[in-house]
């Protein structure tokens, strides 16, 4: 099974990264530009089959290492 | 005063941090490795700056998973005393052994320079040395030393008397919350700040502010 983890940080939490990108799009002429932030996109292989296991275990992963949860918040996505 | 500083692969500063500790203290510090299971019996571990696994996910994200951190944070919770510097900060927020976490630095540039800040607290282990509101200017070099947490963490933080750095007015380099520079844990053996005090221990490096901090170790933990 495949699983691609989302990790943005959570709203207020201050992203200069994605200002600065905000910036340069402004920069290069693209207009209408509100709010931009970045983030972190995590593709993981698992041998899990069943699907409840693998986004539990995938959970615990965030938890503890994926993300910092104090700033970032994390989305599971799973594909067979 | 025995002390140990522990390096992972990519510290930086364990030689600045081992310097100033034998100037200081007159006793070599133990260098320990980040895959040692086991940090020698000391008084004082300091963990220091640096990109420690290249800063990898997160700063400080991969070390506070190393062996090594393992044993620093069983040796801090029976009270042996754990100054994190820079790269050791973000570690000690990423262990969960201080609160709240170090981002990127609201400017967005990589910040080297003196910064002044004022002691804000003197009764613990690491600024009993200093006068209370004295200010002192340590150098800076982070990208990501804004220090951020949950305002009822910062109310707490101020409200316990664990706040014992703060920048000057005016001097915020990262754009920390409330201009935080440094922080204790509850029990006031962990502490963990962004600017480099070992690096202000001898004036031929440009000054001594820092020096007072680890006079303030010896007196307490000899």
């Amino acid at each position: 099974m495949k699983a691609r983890v989302f990790v943005t940080l959570k709203n207020g939490v201050l992203d200069p990264q994605g200002k600065a990108i905000g910036h340069a799009l402004n920069g290069l002429g693209f207009q209408g530009i509100g709010e931009v932030r970045q983030g972190k996109v995590i593709d993981l292989e698992l041998s899990e089959r069943d699907e409840a296991k693998a986004h539990a275990s995938l959970k615990d992963m965030c938890e503890k290492l994926l993300a910092n949860t104090i700033i970032e918040k994390y989305e599971i996505e799973l594909k067979a | 005063m025995r002390s140990a500083v522990v390096v992972f692969p990519a510290s930086n500063c364990d030689r600045d941090a081992a310097v100033a500790l034998e100037q200081m203290t007159g006793i070599k510090p133990h260098i320990v490795w980040h895959a040692d299971s086991e940090v020698p019996n000391v008084d004082l571990i300091v963990l220091p700056g640096g990109f420690a696994y290249g800063d990898y996910l997160r700063c400080g994200a991969m070390a506070s998973q190393s062996r090594v951190m393992r044993d620093v944070k069983a040796k801090a919770e029976k009270g042996v005393a754990v100054l994190g510097i820079c790269n050791g900060f973000q570690v000690l927020t990423e262990t969960r052994m201080l609160p709240g976490a170090l981002i990127r630095n609201a400017g967005l540039k990589f910040v080297c320079r003196p910064v002044a800040m004022t002691v804000e607290e003197t009764q613990n282990a690491f600024t009993r040395k200093y006068n209370h509101g004295q200010r002192v200017v340590f150098p800076v070099a982070h990208g990501e030393g804004n220090y951020f947490a949950e305002d009822e963490t910062l109310d707490r933080l101020e409200g316990e008397g664990r706040v014992v750095f703060r920048y000057a007015p005016g001097d915020n380099p990262n754009g920390s919350a409330r201009d935080i520079a440094g922080i204790l844990n509850e029990k006031r053996n962990v502490l963990g700040l962004m600017p480099h005090p070992e690096r202000v221990c001898d004036p031929l490096l440009g000054g001594t502010d820092g020096r007072a901090l680890f006079e303030s170790l010896i007196e307490a933990l000899s």
